[in-house]
């Protein structure tokens, strides 16, 4: 394996995360399903590759951009489904990932279902990593706000949110604002790294790829959408020994892991300085010794940090301690 | 004049009425209590209220300004929260961020200073924090700060409904059954908790109970519904001696100590 096979891994990682984050923050913090994310990709990968190559701006710019119209567009279809109860606004975005495919298939302005060759490749590792870095500053201040947990809060009880006199349609439309911008920007990424854009790459699979990611990582992690991002992707790319079979085993894979792990990689916990420098210092301290008793603190202290989740929360607890803290649990 | 005033309000699903021509007020710093047999009405009188249900007739007219028909959360902004039969807290999050997400008015930072981490961004979060943490001590439910919500006994679940429905600060709270499920000594204690409620937070209560020792123990004035129409409104005294009460509950011919 060389460098440059295992760069363009990265880079794909890095593009699919970027949309992954954005989707994180709508599904894993708000609560609301989509399966038409790469529709907003789409429309970030066209609007961004039209302002580079037909109007020359610099990559930045045209990236925010296509971001920033990714996220209009968004709007205007939260505006029409987000009052509506219930799966329609999951149904909804499926329907516009599909309609704007079909559009761009047929308009024969950006080269249609041909695709469109010849867009400047300007996209390289540091950017992309660059790109994601900011991604997740921004979007973990986001989350640990008051503007992030009245999201949450949407998602955990919409109608006790509202009680609280939190607007819900309001946190909705931005969630899906910035996811949409998030997304949009990926997009744009695509066709500077690919130099070539095509509608088939905004499918639907593209969509549920995203969301796959997102369930993968864990509902309402940040770092379990990094993890799942850089996981899945690489994926198939291990797989490549299975010829034929890969995507059966992909499938196999990702089934397997959600039944071992239904809450996802991370849970719902984050990975934080604070949860890793706890780690290894009970690694320091424990040595062969006391291994058993270590077993037993663990189990304690994440059953005691269950749910906490403004920031200080850690994913220090070892797959044991978090199996025993949910049996103890009890359901409601 | 009272700090709520409900005017010939009604509601109708369909055919049927579930309130009728219902009109009384609420004084203000009054603790005034909601009853009736099942199906009555009550807890459709508080989603009227509050703005979960839209008003088919009638006016709901809150600290002088009318509020029917007004978006739930606007409705909470105004003054005015409330708790749920079926408790409805944010349950898979800690007793802590379920009291801090509530506190989000105390705080007016917006999302560019939030992402940004700008102006004000820390003393106001620091401050939200001293918020949540002073209520939780006055609620007695410090020591499940780090509990998730849903694995906490059901009369702490109830507590903190109560407590995270003040952390909004209202002027008017409502109750919709708080002591169902507990035993005599837990709805004791929060008795004695609504009253001191009442007196820190310098809010009125309206509650609807069915437990007639909570009712006739706190309330200074009483509205009882029936069939969704209002049969009569009194002292606990008046009520507990009132045919038609009696009647509601227990059915014709049914005498008192008998």
């Amino acid at each position: 394996m060389d460098w440059f096979y295992i760069k363009g891994i990265l880079i794909l990682s890095g593009i699919n995360l970027m949309a992954v984050l954005g989707l994180s923050l709508l599904t894993g913090f708000t609560g609301l399903f989509s399966f038409g994310h790469a529709g907003f990709m789409a429309i970030g990968a066209y609007t961004a590759a039209y302002l580079g190559v037909k109007m020359g701006l610099p990559l930045t710019v045209a990236l925010l951009a296509g971001g920033f119209s990714a996220g209009l567009v968004s709007l205007f279809i939260g505006k029409l489904t987000l009052k509506l109860k219930g799966d329609y606004f999951c149904i909804a975005t499926l329907g516009f990932g599909e309609a704007i495919r079909l559009i761009l298939d047929n308009v024969q302005t950006f080269g249609g279902a041909r695709g469109w060759p010849g867009i400047p490749i300007r996209v390289d590792l540091w950017n992309v990593a660059l790109v994601n870095v900011v991604g997740i500053a921004l979007l973990v201040n986001l989350v640990n706000s008051r503007h992030g947990r009245n999201m949450i809060a949407v998602r955990e009880e919409e109608l006790a949110a509202k009680t609280i006199g939190i607007d819900t349609f309001r946190y909705k439309m931005i969630s899906l604002f910035i996811s949409a911008v998030y997304a949009g920007v990926a997009g744009g990424l695509v066709g500077y790294y690919t130099g070539f854009l095509q509608p088939k790459m905004f499918s639907l699979n593209k969509s549920t790829e995203l969301t796959i990611i997102v369930i993968f990582g864990g509902i309402g992690s940040i770092s379990g959408s990094v993890l799942g991002a850089l996981l899945l992707t690489a994926l198939p790319e291990i797989l490549r020994a299975f010829a034929l079979w890969r995507l059966v085993v992909y499938g196999a894979a990702v089934i397997f892991i959600m039944i071992s792990r239904p809450e996802g990689l991370m849970g719902g916990k984050e990975i934080t300085w604070k949860g890793i420098a706890s780690l290894l210092q009970r690694g320091l301290r424990l040595h062969p010794a006391a291994k058993s008793q270590a077993g037993a603190g663990a189990q304690a202290s994440v059953g005691d940090r269950g749910g906490d989740r403004d920031g200080n929360g850690s994913a220090s607890g070892s797959g044991s301690g978090d199996r025993a803290a949910q049996s103890i649990k009890p359901s409601f | 004049m009272g700090i709520l005033e409900v005017r010939n309000l009604t509601k109708t699903f369909g055919g049927l009425v579930a309130v009728g021509d219902v009109s009384f007020a609420v004084k203000r710093g009054s603790i005034s209590g909601l009853i009736g047999p099942n199906g009555a009405g009550k807890t459709t009188v508080f989603n009227l209220i509050t703005g979960v249900y839209k008003v088919t007739s009638g006016e709901i007219v809150f600290d002088g300004r009318p509020i029917h028909n007004l978006e739930p959360h606007v409705i909470a902004n105004m003054g005015i929260t409330r708790t749920f039969q079926n408790i409805r807290l944010f349950k898979r999050l800690s007793v802590y961020n379920n009291i801090l997400t509530a506190c989000h008015r105390n705080a007016r930072y917006s999302i560019a200073d939030a992402v940004l981490r700008l102006r004000g961004f820390k003393a106001e979060e620091r401050r939200m924090r001293e918020d949540a943490d002073a209520l939780m001590e006055v609620m007695g439910l410090t020591r499940w700060r780090n509990s998730v919500a849903h694995s906490l006994p059901y009369g702490v679940q109830r507590r903190l409904e109560i407590a995270r429905a003040l952390a909004v600060k209202p002027k008017l709270l409502l109750l919709d059954e708080p002591a169902a499920g507990m035993n005599p000594d837990e709805t004791q204690q929060l008795m004695s908790l609504i009253c001191r409620i009442r007196e820190e937070f310098n809010c009125t209560v309206l509650v609807i109970e069915h437990r007639m020792d909570l009712i006739m123990g706190i309330c200074e004035n009483i509205i009882v519904l029936n069939f969704g129409r209002k049969l009569t409104e009194g002292s606990p005294g008046e009520i507990q001696t009132d045919p038609r009460v009696i009647e509601a509950y227990l059915g014709e011919g049914a005498k008192i100590g008998a």
